[in-house]
């Protein structure tokens, strides 16, 4: 027999015997109705606000507290703009990004010479480039943070590799929480999911030290969300 | 007693009595106390979202063995190698085997405390590879060689000053004594580890039956890093760690960052479902996923403690354990310190070798009040003494249930020797007080008595009509 089928065989062998359910310690055998549903799950968790602008102010106090950078910004014009006071502030010479219609506006409009990660890459000349500018999934105003996969935002590294990952999103692309999140992304990708799905809430972070906070242990020491 | 009972004692009375340890250990953890109210505060309804976690894993540890195969049938669709391994030998096999074949060089590791469960990095460094732990935390304990002090805090009990030492000792690079500065030391040691590591080793948090996919919680990034680079990635994960569906992550991963460290979520909540997949600009080559049993079948055998299977390694219930707070986390001699590894340690390891953990607990229930799964650990504790000395029973402590037992059903005698006689005994107690002559020395030499009360229960209650 395979490790495979010797586990399993343990493992059926041992669930013969019912155990009892969470907060009974004896009796009470039978199994609950259904798992819990989204409704059941938003009762629970924090509270997000019901209108758009209730919203982007909650993902705005978030941001503040976990120091992301968050712009809600008019129109384009003034992602260019946004984009450029970065770029003079922090002396980009070069860009890593991918390609995607709010990327390549971006690009276009800094003139700066870009790595694209799309048909692969050189992983130290990514290391080199001091920003990485990706689009995202959504925006999860319960807690602040960023829905990106694979595939929507150049692979892995481009979010994390880079000192700096700054973040393209529409305001139609703000959900109000995780639920809803998990929801988008089993509609989006429900029949051919992209091998990542990663939530990111706030530059990388640690508190190992004294349990004192220190941005950018190894991936980027700044987010920067400019959102239209 | 056993070895380990003897060096758990001599640690326990040396740590408790160690007024630096304590002050340090309370410092962190008042600081995570006052971010966990915070958080949690801000649920709705926290104990139904307790409930709701626990429902979660009741399902998905009762049912099991469906959902591992759902969980793996997903991940091989996508190209995944999935591997089972019955005990930490096989594991270790499987690794170092999949290290071997790739030819690698250097491996790059992120937090897994199953890792720390098989002694992953000394089979791995056994066999001629040079591991790095990429959490600054771990990256700090394996500096110092010695093994994690929290499963979510690894170098919790650690001075700046200490980290400092290390660092100066070991890389040669320690310009303060400054978290920013230090932390910054290990990024740059770190980057270059990650570009040329060939293999990267994750843990895991959940494993979605559902999508068949891995998800991996962190703050600083590096297991996105260490998923990313390297062109073979392996993840290892206990076989208890699934969820059913992608959706209840909504539930479980901002209550374990509430729990855990006080936070909304964590930094990087990251699915895995497979290597690079067509089209996709970077990822490794090859995926694997290793599943481990290592005794969790013999827990789940017993329905009476297989709850203790839906551990998601929070750390919430060392953080509130008086013994914890003040033994601290090496004393225990294990992987998983705290109430869990208490109830979880004698069933994995041997209940005779390591009942003494289940001995060591004040029964006060903090942990499971604390525990977002509701894992009735507290009971457990009892469970395990009941179990222990069923099966091997104490002559010792049969005879002094012997002794306790006419005196607790006699009133009279429990009044005249208990009740007066210890108000007679107090009068002269101060002259031998924590003296060897004491009778009560074993507790006195390290502690105050407090003066029995004035009037008993029973005497006021009689009073009172
Ligand atoms: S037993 Fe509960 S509180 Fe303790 S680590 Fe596990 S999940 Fe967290």
């Amino acid at each position: 027999m395979s490790e495979r089928e010797n586990i399993l065989a343990r493992v059926k062998e041992a669930l013969t015997v019912a155990a009892p359910l969470p907060g009974s310690h004896h009796g009470a055998h039978a199994e609950p109705a259904s798992l819990p549903t989204q409704e059941d799950h938003r009762r629970v968790l924090p509270l997000v606000g019901e209108s758009f602008e209730e919203r982007v102010a909650l993902f705005a106090k978030n941001s503040d507290e976990l120091r992301s950078d968050f712009k809600l910004l008019i129109d384009q014009s003034e992602l260019v703009a946004a984009l450029n006071k970065l770029r003079a502030a922090e002396g980009w010479t070069r860009v890593a990004s991918h390609k995607g219609s709010l990327t390549d506006a971006a690009c276009q409009a800094l003139g700066l010479p870009v790595l694209l990660t799309d048909a692969g890459f050189d992983k130290t000349e990514l290391e080199k480039c001091p920003v990485g500018i990706s689009e995202c999934d959504a925006l999860v105003a319960q807690t602040g943070s960023v829905l990106v996969t694979s595939r929507s935002a150049g692979g892995r590294a481009l979010s994390v590799l880079p000192p700096h990952h700054v973040v393209l999103a529409r305001r139609g692309q703000l959900v109000p929480g995780l639920p809803e999140a998990f929801a988008l992304v089993k509609q989006k990708y429900g029949a051919d999911y992209p091998s990542m799905i990663s939530f990111i809430t706030g530059p990388s972070r640690t508190g190992d030290i004294e349990r004192i906070l220190v941005l950018g242990a190894h991936g980027p020491k700044k987010l920067t969300i400019l959102c239209f | 007693m056993s070895t380990a009972a003897v060096a758990f004692k001599k640690d326990a009375v040396r740590l408790s009595a160690d007024l630096r340890h304590r002050a340090l250990i309370q410092g962190a953890l008042s600081k995570y106390e006052l971010k966990r109210d915070e958080k949690q505060a801000l649920f709705q309804d926290w104990q139904g979202a307790r409930q709701l976690a626990a429902e979660t894993k009741w399902e998905a540890v009762n049912h099991l063995d469906t959902y591992l195969d759902q969980f793996v049938r997903g991940l091989e669709a996508r190209g995944t190698k999935v591997h089972w391994a019955s005990t930490a030998q096989q594991a270790r096999d499987i690794m170092v085997g999949i290290c071997r074949e790739k030819s690698a060089r250097s491996i790059v590791k992120s937090k897994a405390m199953t890792a720390e469960e098989i002694h992953l990095n000394e089979a791995l460094e056994h066999a001629g590879f040079d591991v790095v732990e990429s959490d600054l935390g771990e990256f700090i304990v394996q500096l110092r060689e010695e093994a994690p002090y929290h499963i979510v805090f690894p170098a919790m009990h650690l001075t700046r000053g200490e980290i400092k030492d290390v660092f100066e000792r070991k890389l040669h690079d320690a310009p303060s004594d400054s978290p920013e500065e230090l932390t910054m030391v290990a990024r740059r040691v770190l980057r270059q580890k990650y570009v040329q590591a060939d293999v990267g080793i994750t843990g895991a948090n959940f494993a979605v039956a559902e999508t068949g996919m891995v998800s991996v919680t962190e703050n600083e990034g590096n297991a996105r890093l260490t998923a990313a680079l390297p062109k073979t990635m392996i993840t290892l994960l206990g076989i208890e760690k699934i969820v059913p569906r992608l959706e209840d992550l909504a539930l479980f991963l901002p209550m374990l960052a509430t729990v855990g460290a006080g936070q909304l979520i964590s930094g990087y909540n990251t699915m895995y479902g497979g290597p690079r997949q067509p089209g996709e600009a970077d990822g490794p080559e090859e995926f694997h996923v290793v599943l481990l049993d290592n005794n969790r079948t013999a827990i789940l055998a017993d329905a009476e403690q297989r709850d203790s299977l839906h551990c998601i390694r929070c750390g919430a219930c060392l953080n509130v354990c008086p013994i914890y707070r003040n033994v601290g986390g090496h004393t225990y001699g294990t992987t998983y310190p705290g109430p869990i590894g208490s109830v979880i340690t004698p069933n994995l390891r041997g209940l005779q070798e390591w009942k003494h953990l289940s001995y060591s607990s004040s029964l006060c229930g903090a942990c499971t009040e604390a525990c977002p799964v509701k894992i009735d650990l507290a009971h457990h504790l009892l469970q395990n003494r009941r179990n222990a000395s069923r099966q091997k029973p104490s002559f010792l402590q049969r005879m002094a249930f012997k002794l306790f037992a006419p005196l607790a059903t006699k009133p009279w005698l429990w009044s005249l020797l208990v009740t007066k006689g210890g108000r007679f005994g107090q009068i002269f107690h101060g002259l031998v007080k924590g003296t060897r002559l004491d009778p009560a020395y074993v507790w006195t030499k390290t502690r105050d008595l407090p003066p029995i009360a004035r009037q008993s229960f029973k005497e006021w209650w009689k009073e009172r009509k």
